[in-house]
């Protein structure tokens, strides 16, 4: 009987768990609903341990705990498989948000050549929507901007940026990537 | 919505750690379309990629992690597409595909009405050749996909694409990260939203590094993703092309 009381403390443990897990916002609703669901059900099965019984019975499974083992297992195989399709999800929200971010980047340092003075651009790009920042040009360099240095802020600054470019520290170098690692 | 005056061609390179062939594909790209307006998407390179891009004079679209091909090009089709490029042409950064045979992909554009062309191998132009099982795969994608386009198509793996508005629209909202999803999968997508494919053969040069695989085992692998890629495609609805505007 024992068993019975052991099943449905450690039950008991876990929505506790669960709960506060979501009291305290670090799993979603929808994570920890089958996990809920989980719990409950072989809570009723330590509860009422005929019922293992009668559902065997029902299926056509000798040993009842055969059935539970089984059941388990698939249980946990739909949870893999749900969460394989989450991650699948996360990683197609972080791509979009790489472009993103990486498209944002390519139009703050187009503008920020832009203002530095477009009278540097070269003809290549009169209709472009946003001008080619890095030119090969002499001032037209889109990190160190004179005017609004405060503007490209967010990148690394012109000081720590370049650090891992051996080449000439000039505007391209700055504004490069140096939030990726 | 149009622009007054057209822009230009824009060519997209996707580049992952390429510094060493790159300046000299922009250089080439510079030299052979003058007018082109280059973009490089640099995939999360380690290396000096975006700076050496740069300097050669092309925009820079920095990926802040790798993403893949896939992940690249959409990011390219997505600038493309919202700076208003009618045409696009997209090519390797390794120096494979020759900048002097993209009028012929435009043209293709222009006189056949396509939306998308690819450069080809195998299209009866240049001496590029793979062998073995490699070969055969190869040739078997390609029927399945000539099937689907309803054009032939002899290199369904062909990184050397060029595509008007409909194209980039179509390309912007959806190009596949997956493996192969690049070429096998974009096809199909591009055949299935109703999209006019039609291939024009180029000759391709030896790649600057690294060399086609001709281990059986890895032509196995290659076919086998192929497969689960074309299979899947094949079997998912039909995305319809999101035109924000009509295609010029």
């Amino acid at each position: 009987m024992s068993g019975y009381v052991f099943a449905i403390v450690l039950c008991v443990a876990v929505v506790g768990w669960l709960f506060y897990l979501l009291r305290t916002r670090r799993i979603r609703e929808k994570y920890a609903g089958i996990w809920i669901a989980l719990a409950v059900g072989v809570m009723i099965l330590g509860i009422f341990p005929h019922l293992a019984l009668w559902l065997s019975g029902l299926v056509g499974v000798k040993t009842p705990v055969n059935l539970i083992f089984a059941m388990a297992f698939v249980v946990l195989l739909a949870v893999c498989i749900q969460l394989s399709a989450e991650v699948s999800n996360l990683e197609e929200e972080t791509r979009t948000l790489a472009e993103e971010i990486a498209l944002v980047r390519l139009e703050v340092k187009c503008i920020d050549a832009r203002e530095s003075g477009s009278s540097d651009q070269p003809a290549s790009a009169p209709a472009g929507p946003y001008e080619p920042g890095p030119t090969p040009g002499p001032a037209a360099g889109p990190g160190p901007t004179p005017g609004p240095a405060a503007g490209p802020a967010p990148t690394p600054g012109p000081a720590a940026g370049p650090a891992p470019t051996p080449g000439p520290a000039t505007g391209p170098g700055a504004t490069r990537d140096g939030s990726s690692r | 919505m149009q622009h007054p005056d057209r822009l230009p061609l824009l060519v997209i390179i996707p580049a992952l750690n390429e510094q060493e062939s790159l300046p000299g594909v922009i250089e080439e790209v510079r030299s052979s379309l003058p007018d082109a307006h280059i973009l490089v998407v640099n995939d999360g390179s380690t290396d000096r990629t975006s700076d050496v891009a740069s300097r050669a004079g092309a925009r820079v679209l920095d990926l802040p992690f790798n993403l893949g091909v896939g992940g690249a090009m959409r990011a390219g089709y997505r600038y493309a597409f919202r700076s208003g490029y009618d045409r696009t042409v997209q090519l390797d950064a390794d120096g494979q595909h020759d900048p002097s045979a993209v009028p012929g992909l435009i043209r293709a554009i222009e006189d056949e009405h396509a939306d998308v062309v690819i450069g080809a191998r195998f299209a009866g132009v240049g001496d590029y050749a793979v062998r073995g099982p490699r070969k055969w795969s190869m040739r078997f994608l390609s029927s399945v996909l000539s099937r689907v386009a309803g054009t032939t198509l002899t290199d369904t793996t062909s990184g050397f694409k060029a595509c008007n508005r409909a194209g980039i629209s179509l390309f912007a909202a959806n190009y596949p990260a997956e493996y192969l999803g690049d070429t096998i999968e974009s096809l199909v997508i591009a055949s299935r939203a109703g999209l006019k494919i039609r291939q024009v053969g180029v000759t391709m040069r030896p790649r600057a590094g690294g060399r086609p695989s001709h281990s059986p085992a890895r032509a196995a692998v290659f076919l086998a993703r192929a497969l689960l890629a074309l299979v899947i495609a094949l079997s998912r609805p039909s995305e319809p092309v999101a035109t924000a505007e009509a295609p010029a």
